[in-house]
C-alpha cells in the first residue's frame, strides 16, 4: 500500500503539470484584462504595466516565465495585490481557511455519522423523520443567507458572539457553523442510507444474531461500511472546504483563501488565479489519495497491489 | 453469441419486476408519495403559473416599490389620497376634498387664477394607481371641476421587488427556470457521470488511474474561468448554462460510482457474471449500474439543490439568468441582500425553495428505500 | 509676480479648535472600503488606498476635515504670472518617521519614480501637468527631466507644460505624497512593508495582513503629533458593505466607508445622525454609441434623456443615496462660479417630458407600434441591474425595447476600451480632483480612453483647448459651461445621477466633517471615553 501511495503522488506530477497548462491558457482567453477597471488607464500607463508585468511578451514565453518560476516555488506578482507575491498572499491566508476548512469537516463527518446512525437505526419513525428534515433544511438554505443571518442573530442581536474579523477563537465560531452546516446535512443523508444498507447485510444480521448490543454492531460493523459513501463524497468536499469559501469569508470578514478565486478570477489577476488553482489541485490530489486509501482500510474487498 | 441472448431474458425479467416491486414499495411510503404530489404542483405553478399569474413577471409599478405582502388590494385605503395629490401636484390646481369609497375616487379641485384645463385628468390616469379618470367642470365656474376615476384593484400577495414587480409572479417563473435548470443540468452530470465512474471502477488498474486523474484534472481549473469563457464563446445562453453546469458537477457522481463499482466488482454475482463470460459492457449495464442505483439516487437529489444554487452564484456573477427572466436562486440571493428592510423578499422565495428541495429529498430517500435490491 | 500664500497659523488654530487636548489613548477600527492593492503611493489606485496613505503620508498641501485645501509639508507657495512655475517654501519641522528631515530633494525622486516607466504607476497621467512628465513616463525621456527641481532642501521649484489652474487640486491626490528615498533604496518594492517603512504623515505602519487588518499607529516625529487624538487606527477591509454594518451594530468598528443603498432607510430609522449620506463628485451616467444608426441622432438622444425619470431611480432604486443629475458635471465642484448650465426639460413634469419625447420619437417613427430595440450594457451588480430594469421601463413605453447584455466588470471595461460595438453603456465617474475639466475631458475627441461614446465635436474640443489656456478663472468657467452645455445638447452620455458618499460614524467619533471629497483624515478625529 505504501508503494501504491508513492506511486500515486508520483503521478500527480504530471496531473499537476496538466491542471497548470489548461488553466494558464484557458485564463487567457477570458476578455478583458487585469488592468481593465471602471477607470481606463492611459494608453502609456497601461503600457507601463504590461512591461512591468511583462504581459507584453508573448504568451508562451510567459507561460515558461511562470513554470520556471514556479519551479523554484516562486508564483509570481499579484495583478492586484502589487506589494505582494502569489505565494506569500496563499500563505498568509491558507493556514486560516485550513483551520476553519478543518474543523468544519471534524464537525460535519461527526455530527453527519451521529445523526445518520441515529436516523437510519430509527427508519420510518419520529426521529428518522425530524432528523431528516432538520439535515434537509441544511442543504437547502444557501450560504449567503445563512451566514448573515447567523451573524446578525448571534452579533447583532444577542451579543453574544463578534459579528467579523480573526484572531480570536470566538471569532471562528460562527463561520464554523455557517462551513459546516450544508456538510453536516449532506454527511447524515449520505450515512442514513448506506447505513440502512449495512444494517441488512449478513455480517451486520449475524453479529445480531449473535446477541451483539446495538451500539457495538453498528459502531463496529455497520459505521465501518457505511462510511464509505461520505468518504467519497468527502473528499472533494475536503478540498473544497479547506482551500476556504468566499461567501463566507466575505460575510465574516476572514482573511483566509477562499476569496482569491473569485477575486481574482473577476480581475484577471492572472498569477493569484493561477495560485489558487495550483492549492486546490494540490489538496484534490492529496484528499482523493487519502479517500482510496481509506477506502482499502475500511472496505477489506478493495485491495490495491 | 448464443451466450448473450440466453443470459438476456432472465435479466430483464428481473429488472422489470424490480421496478415493479419498487413502484409498489414507493406507494406505500407516505412521506415519498405527498414528495410527488408537492414535485407535480411545483412543477405545474412553474410550467402554467406564469400564465395565468395576476402580474405579468416582468410588469414594473413603479408606484409599488418594495410593498408588503397583503391580502388586501392595492393600493390601501390610506395610500389613494396621497397617490392622487402626487399625481397630480404637476397639474397645478389646488386640491378640495378627496373621497374614496367602492374602489372610485372623487377629487375636487379649484384654481385660484386660472381655468381648469380639462386635461389634466390625464395626470391620474398615467399613474398606474388610477384608470378612467374623469374631468367635470363647473358649468357655472371654469376655476372649479370635479375629477372621477377607479381605482386599480392591484394584489401583491408576496409583495413587490426593488423594482414593483408582483413577487409572487416572479417566484412561478423563477420556478420554471430553476427546475429546467435542475432538471437538465443534474440530467447532463447523472448520464456522463454514472457512465464514467461505473466504466472507471469496472476495468479498474491503469484505465482507472488515467480516467481518475483526468477527474482530478476537472476538479481543480478554474469553473468561474470555465463558465466566463463559455458565455463569452457562445453568448448568453440558458440551454448552455446548463450543460456548463452539468458537464461540471459530473465529477463528484463519477467519483461516487466509483467508488461504489470498485466494492460491487469483488461481489460474487458480479464475479459470477465474469466467470460465465458476459461482456464486460453487459456487467456495467446489467449488474452495476442498477446496484449503484440507491446511492446515486440519494445523491441526485443532493445534486438538484447544489445545481440550483450553483446557478444562483453564477446570476450572482451576472453570468446566469438574465432579467426579465429570474430564477429562485437570483430571488433569494436578491432577498437577502435586503432581509433587514423587505423580509418577505427572502421569505417567499427561500421558502418555495425549502419546499421544493424537501420534497425532492423526501422522494429521493423513498425511491432508495424502494429500490434497495437486498430487500425484496 | 502673483503671490499666492496662505498662513497656517490661521488654519491650525481652526482646526485646534475642534480637538480639545489630547484624549486618553483609543484605538480607532475604521471600516475601509476593501483591502488597499498597494500602499506604494506611486502605484495606488483606489479611495481604500487613499484613506490610508492620507493617514500615512503628508503631502505638500492636504485636506482640512472640511475638504479645503491647506498647507501640508509646504507652508506656502507662489505661482508665476503665467502659471507655469509653482515655488514651494517646505516647512522646517516637517520630518519623516525615522527622524529625518523632509526636504525638497525627497519630493524631486518621488515626482520622478512615479514617472518612471519601470514603476508601473496606474495614475502617473494625473500628474503630466508638470513640464515632460508624459514624456519621461512613455520612455523616450530621462526622469532627470522632470521639470522639478529642488532649488534648496526647503524651496520646491514645479515646472508646468502649461497653465493649469487645478494644479493644487492635484497635489492633493495620494500619487503626490512623497516617498523616503534611503527606504525605497534600501528596500526596492518593499519599502511598503511594516519594518521598512518611513513615512511622514500623522500615523506610521505597523502591521499589515492581506484581507484582515492594517494597523497604523501614531508618529510621534509628525510635526503636529501634539493634536493627534488617536493613537491606533486600524483599517478594516469591508468588501461586503452588509458585514460592515453589522460590525458597526454589534459595536466592533467606529465608522463604515460605504452603506448598502436597500439598507439605508432602515438604517436611517434606527440611528438617524449617524448615518452620513453626502453629495460626492461623481456621475453616474449611461454612454451612447454615436456610431449606433438609431443613437446618431441628438434628438433621438435627448427623447431618450427626458424620458428617464431620475426621482424615482435616485428615491426608490437608490433609497436617497444618489440625486438626481441635471448636468454632467456634478454640483459643488471647484473652479466652476459659472456653474452647470440649465437644460429646459428638467423644469417640466415628468408627464410633459414622456409626451414630449413620446412625440420626438413620433416623428423619427419610433412608437409602441413600431419599436426600436437597444442593447443596454452593465456591469454586474444589484443595483445597476434594478436602475437599468427601471429604465428599460420608462423607455419601453416610447417604443425602446431594451435587450441587456451584463457582464463582469473586466469585461465590461474592456470591451468598451476596445470600442467594442454597444448602443448604451452603464459607466461611472468620481472625479480625481475638484475641476469641471476632470469630467468633460473624458468626451474630447481624441480622448481614447474615455469617449465610449465616439462622440467628435470640433466645436467641443476648441472649447476644451480655450479652456485650458485660459487662466482666469471666471473666463475659464465660462468657456467650460459652453462646453457643457453642447456636452447636453449632444448627449455623448445621459447624465442620470450625481453619487453621494454614505458613511456610518458611530457618535464617539469626533471631529468628523460630512465634505464634499469623502476625506477624513484620522488625525483630526478623536475618540473621547
Amino acid at each position: 500500500m505504501l508503494s501504491y501511495a508513492l506511486r500515486r503522488l508520483l503521478s500527480a506530477i504530471p496531473t499537476l503539470f496538466i491542471i497548470v497548462t489548461a488553466a494558464f491558457f484557458m485564463m487567457r482567453l477570458a476578455p478583458g484584462g487585469p488592468f481593465d477597471q471602471e477607470r481606463t488607464l492611459e494608453a502609456t500607463v497601461m503600457a507601463n504595466l504590461n512591461a512591468t508585468f511583462g504581459l507584453d511578451k508573448p504568451l508562451w514565453q510567459q507561460y515558461g516565465i511562470y513554470l520556471s518560476n514556479l519551479f523554484q516555488g516562486d508564483m509570481g506578482p499579484s495583478f492586484i495585490y502589487r506589494d505582494k507575491r502569489v505565494h506569500e498572499i496563499l500563505a498568509e491566508g491558507l493556514p486560516i481557511s485550513i483551520q476553519l476548512g478543518a474543523t468544519a469537516l471534524i464537525l460535519a463527518l461527526v455530527l453527519g455519522a451521529l445523526l445518520g446512525s441515529i436516523a437510519a437505526l430509527r427508519q420510518n419513525t419520529k426521529t428518522d423523520f425530524a432528523v431528516i428534515a432538520v439535515a434537509t433544511f441544511g442543504i437547502t438554505v444557501p450560504n449567503f443567507v445563512v451566514a448573515p443571518v447567523l451573524s446578525l442573530v448571534f452579533a447583532v442581536i444577542l451579543s453574544w458572539l463578534p459579528a467579523q474579523g480573526w484572531g480570536q477563537w470566538n471569532q471562528m465560531i460562527l463561520p464554523v457553523i455557517a462551513l459546516a452546516l450544508p456538510q453536516i446535512a449532506v454527511v447524515t443523508r449520505l450515512i442514513r442510507g448506506s447505513m440502512i444498507e449495512a444494517l441488512r447485510s449478513d455480517h451486520v444480521r449475524t453479529a445480531r444474531a449473535y446477541g451483539l448490543p446495538t451500539h457495538m454492531v453498528v459502531g463496529k460493523h455497520a459505521l465501518r461500511a457505511a462510511i464509505l459513501p461520505a468518504i467519497s463524497y468527502l473528499g472533494p468536499a475536503a478540498a473544497a472546504l479547506l482551500t476556504g469559501s468566499i461567501v463566507v469569508e466575505q460575510v465574516f470578514n476572514l482573511p483566509g483563501i477562499g476569496r482569491y478565486f473569485v477575486i481574482g478570477a473577476l480581475n484577471r489577476d492572472y498569477t493569484l488565479v493561477m495560485g489558487t488553482v495550483v492549492i486546490v489541485a494540490v489538496f484534490v490530489v492529496v484528499f482523493n489519495l487519502i479517500v482510496d486509501l481509506l477506502y482499502a482500510v475500511l472496505d477489506p474487498r478493495v485491495r490495491y497491489d | 453469441m448464443t451466450d448473450m441472448t440466453v443470459d438476456n431474458a432472465p435479466v430483464q425479467g428481473e429488472s422489470r419486476s424490480l421496478w415493479a416491486t419498487a413502484m409498489l414499495r414507493l406507494r406505500r411510503n407516505k412521506a415519498a408519495m405527498a414528495s410527488i404530489f408537492v414535485l407535480i404542483i411545483l412543477a405545474l405553478a412553474g410550467i402554467f403559473g406564469p400564465m395565468v399569474a395576476p402580474h405579468s413577471y416582468s410588469k414594473v409599478y413603479p408606484e409599488f416599490v418594495k410593498v408588503k405582502p397583503s391580502l388586501e388590494s392595492y393600493p390601501q385605503e390610506e395610500q389613494v389620497i396621497p397617490a392622487a395629490e402626487s399625481a397630480l401636484r404637476r397639474a397645478r390646481v389646488d386640491l378640495g376634498a378627496i373621497d374614496v369609497e367602492d374602489g372610485k375616487v372623487r377629487i375636487e379641485v379649484s384654481s385660484d387664477s386660472r381655468d381648469i384645463d380639462p386635461r389634466i385628468s390625464r395626470y391620474l390616469d398615467r399613474s398606474s394607481v388610477f384608470s378612467d379618470a374623469e374631468i367635470t367642470i363647473d358649468p357655472t365656474d371654469p376655476k372649479k371641476g370635479v375629477i372621477e376615476a377607479s381605482v386599480q384593484q392591484l394584489y401583491f400577495l408576496m409583495g413587490t421587488d426593488a423594482n414593483g414587480r408582483d413577487l409572487f409572479s416572479r417566484i412561478l417563473i423563477s420556478l420554471r427556470i430553476s427546475l429546467m435548470i435542475g432538471a437538465l443540468a443534474t440530467a447532463v452530470a447523472l448520464t456522463i457521470g454514472v457512465i464514467y465512474g461505473a466504466t472507471a471502477g469496472f476495468i479498474g488498474g491503469r484505465v482507472d488511474n488515467v480516467m481518475m486523474r483526468f477527474v482530478d484534472v476537472m476538479y481543480s481549473l478554474p469553473f468561474v474561468f470555465f463558465v466566463i469563457l463559455l458565455v463569452v464563446f457562445f453568448g448568453r445562453n440558458l440551454v448552455l448554462m446548463f450543460l456548463a453546469v452539468g458537464a461540471v458537477e459530473w465529477l463528484d457522481m463519477a467519483r461516487i460510482t466509483r467508488g461504489q463499482t470498485l466494492s460491487l466488482r469483488r461481489r460474487e454475482f458480479v464475479q459470477a457474471a465474469e466467470a460465465l463470460g458476459v461482456s464486460g459492457k453487459s456487467i456495467v449495464r446489467r449488474h452495476i449500474i442498477p446496484n449503484t442505483a440507491g446511492t446515486v439516487i440519494i445523491y441526485m437529489t443532493l445534486l438538484i439543490p447544489k445545481v440550483i444554487l450553483l446557478e444562483s452564484f453564477l446570476s450572482f456573477l451576472g453570468l446566469g439568468v438574465q432579467e426579465p427572466l429570474t430564477s429562485l436562486g437570483v430571488l433569494i440571493s436578491e432577498g437577502a441582500k435586503n432581509m433587514r428592510n423587505a423580509p418577505f423578499m427572502l421569505f417567499y422565495p427561500a421558502a418555495t425553495m425549502t419546499i421544493l428541495l424537501f420534497a425532492l429529498n423526501f422522494l429521493g430517500d423513498g425511491l432508495r428505500d424502494a429500490l434497495d435490491p437486498k430487500d425484496r | 509676480m502673483m503671490t499666492l500664500s496662505i498662513k497656517t497659523t490661521l488654519l491650525s488654530a481652526t482646526i485646534l479648535a475642534g480637538l480639545t487636548s489630547a484624549t486618553s489613548a483609543a484605538t480607532y477600527m475604521r471600516g475601509n472600503d476593501g483591502n488597499p492593492e498597494t500602499l506604494d503611493q506611486h502605484k495606488t489606485s483606489t479611495v481604500a488606498e487613499a484613506n490610508i496613505l492620507r493617514d500615512l503620508y503628508e503631502g505638500l498641501v492636504v485636506y482640512t476635515p472640511a475638504a479645503e485645501i491647506a498647507p501640508g509639508v509646504a507652508e506656502e507657495w507662489e505661482v508665476t504670472d503665467d502659471g507655469l512655475v509653482y515655488t514651494f517654501k517646505l516647512r522646517d519641522d516637517a520630518k519623516w518617521s525615522n527622524g529625518d528631515p523632509v526636504t525638497a530633494g525627497d519630493f524631486v525622486y518621488s515626482l520622478q519614480r512615479i514617472m518612471t516607466p519601470d514603476t508601473g504607476a496606474k495614475y502617473a497621467n494625473i500628474l503630466y501637468p508638470i513640464q515632460n512628465a508624459e514624456a519621461i513616463n512613455k520612455g523616450e525621456m530621462e526622469p532627470s527631466e522632470l521639470g522639478v527641481k529642488a532649488v534648496d532642501d526647503k524651496t520646491l521649484e514645479i515646472t508646468l507644460n502649461a497653465a493649469t489652474p487645478f494644479f493644487i487640486e492635484l497635489l492633493t491626490h495620494q500619487t503626490g505624497l512623497p516617498v523616503h528615498p534611503a527606504s525605497v533604496d534600501a528596500h526596492g518594492a518593499d519599502f511598503v512593508q511594516p519594518g521598512n517603512m518611513v513615512s511622514n504623515g500623522a500615523y506610521s505602519l505597523t502591521s499589515n495582513i492581506l484581507n484582515d487588518k492594517i494597523v497604523l499607529t501614531k508618529n510621534a516625529n509628525f510635526h503636529d503629533a501634539d493634536n493627534v487624538a488617536i493613537e491606533e487606527v486600524n483599517y478594516l477591509p469591508f468588501e461586503d458593505r452588509a458585514t460592515c454594518v453589522r460590525a458597526w451594530e454589534a459595536g466592533e468598528v467606529h465608522s463604515c466607508s460605504d452603506l448598502p443603498a436597500e439598507d439605508i432607510e432602515r438604517l436611517r430609522g434606527q440611528h438617524d445622525t449617524a448615518v452620513r449620506v453626502v453629495p460626492y463628485l461623481g456621475t453616474y451616467y449611461y454612454a451612447l454609441n454615436h456610431k449606433d444608426d438609431t443613437l446618431a441622432d441628438p434628438e433621438v438622444r435627448q427623447a431618450l434623456s427626458m424620458a428617464i425619470d431620475r426621482e424615482f431611480l435616485a428615491d426608490e432604486i437608490f433609497q436617497g443615496t444618489m440625486v438626481p443629475a441635471e448636468s454632467f458635471v456634478p454640483p459643488g465642484i471647484g473652479n466652476y462660479a459659472a456653474g452647470s448650465p440649465v437644460t429646459e426639460y428638467f423644469d417640466m413634469s415628468m408627464l410633459d417630458r414622456e409626451d414630449k419625447a413620446a412625440e420626438i420619437l413620433a416623428a423619427k417613427g419610433i412608437s409602441p407600434d413600431s419599436p426600436v430595440t437597444i442593447e443596454l450594457m452593465y456591469n454586474t451588480s444589484e443595483n445597476h441591474k434594478n436602475a437599468a430594469t427601471a429604465i428599460a421601463d420608462m423607455w419601453s413605453n416610447l417604443g425602446v425595447n431594451v435587450e441587456f447584455n451584463v457582464r463582469d466588470a473586466s469585461a465590461h471595461y474592456a470591451h468598451l476600451r476596445d470600442k467594442g460595438d454597444f448602443d448604451v453603456a452603464r459607466a461611472g465617474w468620481i472625479g480625481d480632483y475638484s475641476d469641471p475639466q476632470n469630467f468633460l475631458f473624458m468626451v474630447e475627441s481624441d480622448n481614447d480612453g474615455f469617449n465610449y461614446a465616439n462622440y467628435d465635436n470640433a466645436e467641443y474640443d476648441g472649447l476644451m483647448d480655450q479652456a485650458a489656456a485660459e487662466t482666469d478663472l471666471d473666463k475659464r468657467a465660462a468657456l467650460l459651461q459652453q462646453a457643457e452645455g453642447l456636452f447636453m445638447r449632444d448627449l455623448p452620455f445621459i447624465p442620470l445621477l450625481y453619487y453621494s458618499s454614505r458613511s456610518l460614524v458611530s457618535p464617539d467619533l469626533q471631529g468628523w466633517e460630512d465634505n464634499i471629497q469623502n476625506v477624513h483624515a484620522t488625525r483630526y478625529l478623536s475618540l473621547p471615553q
